[in-house]
Formats: structure tokens, sequence, C-alpha cells
């Protein structure tokens, strides 16, 4: 079964706005328990805080703000709400075939669910970059955690 | 009056349908300077300053008269023009070069808000290695600096000023001479960025008796990778080089002696981009041809057409309506910038999106990125309606459309 939304303009022009107009988890948290990237890109503008509390291998929650153009704050907003609640090791297979998406190649789009409103970012090399932007900071805030817990 | 069409016809990268207004960060290039480049790679290569033949001579001829075509654009003897990588590299060696031996602890530079990187950083380092003081002139309610305003921190501990002649995100024209004149009553320097300026109004260094000034070819028809810095023959002779090697130095021995060549040799150590020198001096050439003047003019009558139709949209907020130069800062109300500047780009419009490497303005401007459009003298009153007509329709479905 394909996903619904890849062949949609309309419906990917519509889940974008929503995300960026009123974009989840979209405010940082002062607690301890959540570690925290801070993503800044030298060549364009995007500056974000993503933060995550993850505990007992599963990602519990993900939140993020800055000053972000259309597409980065869509697209990490869509990251938060794909994450939340998955295992690490889930959270990484979602993580690969985003990627993968970006790069034409071979990618789960069931498992992308919102997330394939991108599938032809790459149209724009420049805007690549602000489609992954929010993801390149979960993946470091993975990392982390899991250098804490070895 | 300039002949634009013809003008254009010069340029092979203005032979496609590309507006291109990102002239502040760099520019097209004119036939006659890429030929000027290529014919040193194909008819005459050969070291300069070093060969006792015949084209090794004709490269020494053509390299050392760009330092006359410098002297004569703006007005200084050639043993005052320093070759550079660019204005970049012309700023730091004014910073490195002259400041760190000159300037003590306490001592005070004045800087402004609107720098670019390149001439505030360069004194962010000597307030870490030397501990002199940085102050800033307020800005009056435009983002202008005025001659009140700098007088208002000017007093004896300063000792040096580093300013813009023309702010890469407003545009507007420092008074520099004035600034020379009460920073020289007090008995400091001033060293001017002309990256902005040099490319579009005319300099004249003794008129502004401006102490040193760096600008960059590229930014006036020329070549990437090289530039200018001026500076007072006494000045040059205080200042030091930042690299050491051969070209730079007259004679030397194994007891660590080393004598210097004279100014303005002794700064341009190892082979210099010698075909890029030369390509700028036809640049330069190139400019005078048509008149700096002309080129000043031919940008206002571009900025007020271009300032007076962005005034008659209401989905704009407009930065600087009353930029003295071709720099035009704007936004789309509710649009973020990257995501115009994108979707004008899909139009093959090209300007920029950023905070334009002056960040500390953002607390000045109070947004976090704008667009900016940098005329130049070979753009048209259609290429600015093109432009107008796009920013008039945007919508921000719109730019989302571009990478669906």
């Amino acid at each position: 079964m394909s996903n619904p939304i890849k062949d949609d303009p309309n419906l990917k022009r519509e889940v974008i706005m929503d995300h960026y107009e009123y974009p989840r988890n979209h405010h940082l948290h002062q607690s301890d328990r959540y570690i925290e990237a801070h993503m800044a890109s030298d060549s364009c503008i995007d500056d974000i805080h993503v933060q995550a509390l993850i505990e007992n291998g599963i990602i519990k929650d993900v939140a993020f703000d800055g000053v972000a153009c259309t597409i980065s704050t869509a697209s990490t907003s869509i990251m938060s709400e794909l994450v939340k609640g998955k295992t690490i090791e889930q959270a990484k297979e979602i993580i690969r075939n985003y990627y993968a998406m970006i790069d034409q190649k071979d990618y789960d789009e069931n498992m992308l669910e919102e997330a394939v409103v991108f599938d032809t970012v790459g149209k724009q090399a420049n805007r690549i970059k602000c489609a992954t932007i929010g993801w390149h900071g979960l993946e470091k805030l993975i990392e982390e955690s899991e250098k804490k817990d070895e | 009056m300039m002949d634009i069409e013809k003008i254009r016809k010069d340029f092979p990268m203005l032979q496609s349908d590309i507006i291109y207004l990102d002239n502040g960060a760099t520019t097209f290039k004119p036939q006659a300077v890429i030929e000027t480049m290529d014919s040193y790679y194909r008819q005459y290569t050969a070291n300069a300053h070093r060969g006792d033949y015949k084209l090794a001579l004709h490269v020494d001829q053509a390299y050392e008269n760009v330092r006359n075509i410098v002297a004569e654009f703006i007005n200084c003897d050639k043993d005052e023009v320093v070759f550079t990588s660019g204005a970049t590299e012309g700023l730091n060696m004014i910073a490195q070069g002259y400041c760190r031996r000159h300037l003590h602890k306490g001592d005070v530079i004045i800087s402004t808000y609107a720098e670019h990187a390149s001439n505030i950083l360069p004194y962010y380092r000597l307030k870490e290695e030397i501990g002199v003081e940085i102050v800033y002139v307020p800005f009056d309610k435009d983002g202008r600096i005025t001659v009140d305003n700098f007088r208002s921190v000017m007093n004896e501990k300063v000792k040096f000023i580093a300013i813009n002649c023309v702010s890469n995100v407003l545009g507007y024209i420092n008074p520099i001479k004035e600034i020379c004149a009460i920073a020289h009553q007090y008995g400091a320097l001033v060293a001017v960025d002309g990256a902005q300026s040099v490319p579009h109004i005319k300099t004249d260094v003794k008129e502004l008796d401006c102490d040193f000034l760096a600008f960059s070819a590229h930014k006036l028809c020329g070549p990437t990778g090289v530039g200018v810095l001026y500076g007072k023959k006494k000045l040059l002779e205080e200042t030091e080089p930042l690299l050491l090697g051969g070209g730079s130095n007259a004679r030397f021995n194994s007891c660590g002696e080393v004598l210097l060549k004279d100014v303005p040799y002794k700064f341009e150590a190892g082979t210099q981009p010698i075909g890029e020198v030369i390509a700028m001096g036809e640049a330069i050439c190139y400019l005078m041809n048509i008149g700096m003047d002309n080129i000043t003019n031919y940008e206002h009558q571009l900025r007020d057409h271009l300032i007076g139709s962005l005034k008659q949209l209401n989905n704009l907020n407009l930065y600087n309506p009353n930029t003295d130069t071709g720099i035009v800062t704007f936004n789309v109300k509710g649009i973020f910038a990257q995501d115009v500047a994108s979707y004008l780009g899909n139009k093959n419009i090209c300007l920029r999106s950023g905070n334009h490497c002056a960040k500390i303005l953002v607390d000045f401007l109070h947004t976090p990125a704008t667009l900016r459009c940098s005329l130049y003298f070979y753009n048209t009153m259609e290429e600015i309606d093109k432009l107008v007509k796009e920013l008039q329709d945007i919508t921000i479905e719109k730019c989302i459309d571009v990478i669906l």
C-alpha cells in the first residue's frame, strides 16, 4: 500500500502549511532531563535548538524552537511527532529512511507518514539543508544519549 | 548617458534571462576582463619581479602598471597600492599588521554595528590579544552613522577607527571625510572598508584623507581572489607584513637578519595571483571608461525606481527606503526571507537572503533575516519591474510549491 500524501501536491502543501503555521512541540523545556542540540547552519539562516527526552531507550519527547524557514520548521515539526514514543532503534530506522528519500533512493514511504511531503525537496538543492536540519539535530541527540549509556 | 544595452553585451553572464540582483556579494565580469586574465595564461605566463627574459619583463610591466591604474582610480601614489587577496585580507592586515603593533591595552577602537564580519572580527581578536576596547557609534533612528553621533564617542583614548564607507545591509554612505577630520584632531587613524563603496561611487583617498582603505576586485567586475589595500606611505612603512617569503625581502642571511623590501613589495610575499591582478586593472579601466559618476547616477535612477515600486506594495517591510546606494533591504510580511529568495531563485531572479554577514545588525532591524537586493550599472528598469511583479504576487503556498 502506498502513502496517499505522496502523489497529491495539494495535500502536501496543506501538510507543510499546517506544520509551519502550527508547529508541534515548538517550545523548549527547562528540565535537566532533556538533552539539547544547537543546529546553526553557516550557509543559511536557520538557527534552531532541538531537545529530546530519551529514557530507557525510548524517545519520550522531542521539542524545538528558533529561527527557521517554512521547510525547516515543518520538517522538524513532522519529525518530532513521528519519533515521539518510538524506541531509539525505530527512530534510527525512520531517520535512515528519511535521508534515503531525500537522496532519491529506495525507502519505506509508509514508515515516514507525513514526512513524505518532502520527497521532492531535492529539486531545490539549497533546501535539502532546511529539510534535514532538525533531523540532524535528533540524530546528534540520539548519539549523545547512546554515549551516556555506554 | 550610458548605453545599457551596449554595456550588457559586454557581459557573457548577461546573455541569458537571469536577473542578477546580488551585486553586493559579487559581480559579473565583462568579456575584456576575462580575456585579459586568459591572455596571461595563454600568451605570456611568467613570474613577476624575477626574470631577465622578455616574457618576464612583459609580465612585470603589466603587473606593475595595475598599481598606476589603481592609483589613478582612488587618487593615491602607486607605491601606496598593496595587492591583496581581497578586502578581507586587507582589513586583517590593518588590524594585525598595524594595530597590533601600535595599539596598547586600554586603547579604544571605534567601530559600528553595521560592519561586515571582516572589519569587526579582526578587532575582536585584538581585544583578546592585547586588551583594546571596542566602542560602537550609536545609530540614529534610521540606522545611520551621523557626524554628531561619531563625535559623541570620540575622545583622547580613541586611537583607531574601523568603519565601512557603505554598509552592506543598509546601503548608507558614512560621512568618512568628516570622521577622518575629527579623528585626526585627536591623533587617531581611520581605516575604511571600501568593499561596498569603491565599486559604486568615486573614491578619492586624498579628499577623504582616510589612513587605510581596503576593497575587493570581484565586487567591481574583476576576478575573485584579489584586491587592494591602500595605506598612507608612512603608515604602510609602519605596518608589519602578515606573510614573509620570496618577493618580500631584499636580502637575508643565515644569521637571521632580514632586510625587507620597500612598501608595497614587502607585503607581497610569494607568487601573487598575477593574471588576476592584471585583470583587476582591466576591470578598473572598464569602470573608469564608463565613468564612476555615470555609474552612481544610473544606480540612483534604478534605486529610485525600485524603492518607488516597492513602496506601492503593501505586503513588504522596507528597512532602508532612504538608502544612499543600490542596496535595498526588505522582507515580505509573513514569509521567511529564505523562502522568498528560494522562490525568486526558481524564477531566475537572484537576490540574497540572510543576515549578510553583519550579524550584529539583527538587534537593530529586529528581524532574524532579510532580503537584500543590490544593484549594479548593468541592471535595468525592466529587471526591477519583473522582481516587483513577483513580489506582488508571492504567497507562502507558492514558495512551498517550489519543492513539490
